[in-house]
């Protein structure tokens, strides 16, 4: 089948006049009267040039080999209407009709493609970005095999409820499809890869289903709980020339965002009684802010409970100098425990040890008999049931599948109203008690980092507050911590702002680091932040090559290597099998077990990130050479050039 | 875990004498069987491992401790860590200076 008839074969495509079909394009100043008209139509036309291509006979059109407008000029159209400000992508010819559309039809402006290596980090890149901007970014890869390659950041978004727009380019028709390399990267449904962690997908099949997928696409993803989606576009639909459609004008219909769901009220109600009743309130965040306005609501709510807040800081939802910030051993003594936004709420409540018999671990509780658990979580309305992210199960008093977010206003007037007068001066009480216990905690904190200050390599928690000590005058963000620096971060700095802390992968997939610190980098830029990141060993080698994209595109941040040359999540996994089977483990002259160490040779990241662009120093092997190497590097920073320093640190 | 040291004295497991220990062998033993991975190179602890110095618990409860654990860290035993080389362990972890008063450092104090 000829392309063009394959193309009317797939959309079922009747011909019509196109003049018939077809409103007049609108003029210049008819479009800049659109643009600046404050209540935007339901739907949108598309631009003058690709109006003008569906009201012309071929004859008319503008003079080239395919005898039309592409048709990847509206998809641009419509990807404009969304305000999507980068692309970050790795070229592949499977999507080269709209790369061209993007670069030279749109003026490679909203949005801007962003060269990649990988598309891990093109994914990841925007999984950061969306964490400080609070939108989403659009990706292009190749269907299969770009698509493979993107899976595990496409996972980690899913798990950390991050939006992100997939679109990968495809070969449908087989009859027409390029011989060789391209039907070896053709599927009949790539999008079935990526079905299990992405929240919905299409495959349109016209324009105008391209417009309706893209904006429905874009709504969905940015609907609470978010989470990416996936498209699979066509490479015909991409390059064929702009055609009427049945009779229809081609249209863009209007994004309006969706409300998030918020509880239902008689929940509410109930939960708020049981908080207000509670001698012993604990408050536990995991993804609760989804904006900086989250963290104000729950410093309200946990302010009118006088309740300590744990934040297992997946976002930054708590200001951790508040008296009320807790670790995480505060639920045990908790009778009532408020779960918001919790990834495994069993775990909050139960422990589990690995090391018991026979190489089953042991389950205990963690808290006392009789604690009553409100959930207010809207990831319970997407649990999908392959992947296994939703946890065990957790049997929960007042459970809402909800948005905790949009929840809190009414559950902080719930409480309010709830609160017994009597009660009253015994909640204020609670607030002494927490003070004493902030203060405890802030000294025992201290007095834990102080050991092994002067050790060589450098510990973990002097890394951490020497590269404090050198950025806390700026206006900072931490835009990743990969690898396991025993949480000093979260413990010593004075996280209080929503883009202080972004959290973490979600699906725990390690590469996630690098380029999701490049994303958020980006977006800090474009605020004027400062973006630390501290970066694992282990982590930057899955794809090395953003540090190449973080250059190319002028995305400055100050990078401290916690290089610990080793994997050492997975050191104790094949120690502590040894010790059950009785039997040495073979470390073959490293110091861990074959398969788990990166030395003999080291790497030398400095040199690495030197060679694609970064101002780069080490290896840093002894503490009082820190501050000295980071004073240098957040100058250059400043100057708009990444920078690295590759710090030898202890394991953790 | 003391019930399991109080079981273990009553059978006077917990009474065998140390042998002679030596703090260089034991640090070469604590970084060759994986004991700073968790515990860091001067065992000052973190997330994964507690602190282990300055200033370890005793050489027996020690013994008891690493020969039994039911907790996150596993039991090693005595085919993967010989007695002499616990003890060696133990003579290294005792001779780590006392940490700094984080007061008297400036970035912590702050």
């Amino acid at each position: 089948m000829a392309r063009k008839d394959r193309r009317r074969f797939l959309t079922g495509f009747v011909a019509a006049s196109a003049a018939s079909a077809i409103a007049p394009p609108l003029s210049r100043g008819a479009e800049e009267e659109l643009a600046q008209n404050t209540r935007t139509p339901s739907a949108l036309p598309p631009s003058a040039r690709v109006a003008a291509a569906e009201t012309q006979t071929p004859g008319e059109a503008a003079p080239n080999r395919i005898g039309g407008t592409p048709g990847s000029d509206f998809m641009v159209d419509v990807i404009k209407t969304l305000g999507i400000k980068y692309c970050p992508a790795n070229c592949a010819s499977s999507y080269r009709g709209i790369h061209e559309s993007l670069i030279n039809y749109g003026g490679n402006k909203m949005p801007e493609f962003l060269t990649c290596m990988h598309e891990e980090s093109a994914v990841a890149m925007g999984h950061g970005y969306f964490k400080v901007a609070g939108k989403p970014l659009m990706t292009l890869c190749h269907g299969t095999v770009g698509l493979q390659h993107a899976a595990m950041a496409i996972y980690n978004a899913w798990c950390d409820r991050v939006p992100m727009i997939v679109i990968g380019g495809n070969e449908l028709d087989a009859s027409t499809r390029p011989p060789s390399v391209p039907t070896f990267h053709s599927a009949q449904d790539i999008n079935a890869l990526v079905r299990d962690f992405t929240k919905w997908d299409d495959t349109p099949v016209s324009l105008q289903h391209f417009a309706q997928s893209m904006v429905r696409a874009y709504k969905i993803a940015m609907t609470p709980p978010y989470g990416p989606v996936m498209i699979s576009l066509d490479g015909g639909l991409q390059q064929e020339p702009v055609k009427g459609h049945g009779g229809d004008k081609l249209y863009i219909p209007r994004y309006v965002p969706t409300a998030p769901p918020a509880g239902d009220g008689g929940a509410v109600k109930e939960a708020a009684r049981l908080l207000a009743d509670a001698q012993n309130p604990v408050i536990v965040a995991d993804r609760m802010a989804r904006t900086p306005n989250g963290i104000k609501l729950l410093v309200q709510l946990a302010e009118a409970l006088q309740a300590r807040v744990i934040d297992q800081g997946s976002r930054t939802n708590f200001p951790r100098t508040h008296h009320l910030s807790a670790p995480p051993s505060a639920v045990s003594g908790a009778d009532v425990i408020l779960g918001l936004e919790l990834a495994d709420f069993w775990n909050v409540v139960n422990s589990w040890t690995d090391n018991g018999e026979h190489g089953v671990g042991r389950n205990a509780s963690r808290t006392k008999q009789g604690t009553k658990l409100i959930s207010i979580n809207a990831s319970d309305l997407i649990t999908k049931a392959n992947y296994q992210d939703f946890q065990r199960f957790q049997v929960i008093d007042v459970q809402m599948a909800a948005d905790a977010e949009a929840t809190l206003p009414a559950l902080i007037e719930a409480v309010k109203s709830a609160i017994p007068a009597a009660r009253r001066s015994a909640i204020a009480q609670r607030a002494e008690a927490a003070k004493k216990a902030h203060a405890d905690d802030h000294a025992r904190t201290r007095q834990a980092a102080a050991l092994a200050w002067d050790a060589s390599p450098i510990s973990t928690a002097r890394l951490c507050m020497e590269t404090y000590n050198a950025v806390k005058s700026l206006d900072w963000s931490i835009v990743s911590q990969s690898g396991n620096v025993s949480n000093w971060l979260t413990r010593l700095w004075p996280i209080e702002q929503h883009h202080h802390w972004l959290g973490r992968s979600g699906g725990y997939g390690v590469g996630y680091g690098a380029p999701a610190s490049v994303g958020a980098a980006l977006a800090n830029r474009d605020l004027g932040r400062f973006s630390v990141n501290i970066q694992a060993d282990g982590d930057l080698m899955y794809a090395p090559g953003v540090l190449w994209t973080a250059a190319k595109h002028k995305i400055p941040q100050l990078a401290v290597m916690h290089n610990n040359r080793g994997y050492h999540q997975e050191v104790m996994h094949v120690q502590r099998l040894a010790n059950f089977r009785s039997r040495p483990s073979n470390y073959d002259g490293d110091l861990g077990p074959v398969g788990t160490r990166i030395e003999n040779p080291d790497i030398e990241y400095h040199k690495l990130a030197e060679s694609m662009g970064w101002w780069a120093k080490g290896p840093i092997k002894e503490a009082s050479q820190l501050a000295a190497a980071l004073r240098e590097a957040v100058k250059v920073v400043q100057s708009g050039t990444p920078a690295l320093l590759n710090v030898w640190t202890q394991p953790r | 875990m003391l019930k399991l040291l109080g079981v273990l004295a009553f059978l006077g497991l917990a009474a065998t004498p140390a042998p002679a220990a030596d703090a260089a062998k034991g640090k070469t033993a604590f970084m060759k069987n994986g004991c700073w991975q968790c515990h860091g190179e001067l065992g000052q602890g973190g997330a994964a491992g507690k602190t282990l110095a300055p200033k370890p618990m005793a050489l027996e409860a020690f013994n008891v401790f690493v020969r039994n654990s039911n907790g996150p860290m596993p039991p090693y035993p005595k085919e993967i860590l010989s007695d002499a080389d616990l003890a060696d362990i133990h003579a290294y972890l005792q001779s780590i200076p006392a940490g700094k008063d984080y007061k008297s450092i400036p970035l912590l104090s702050q």
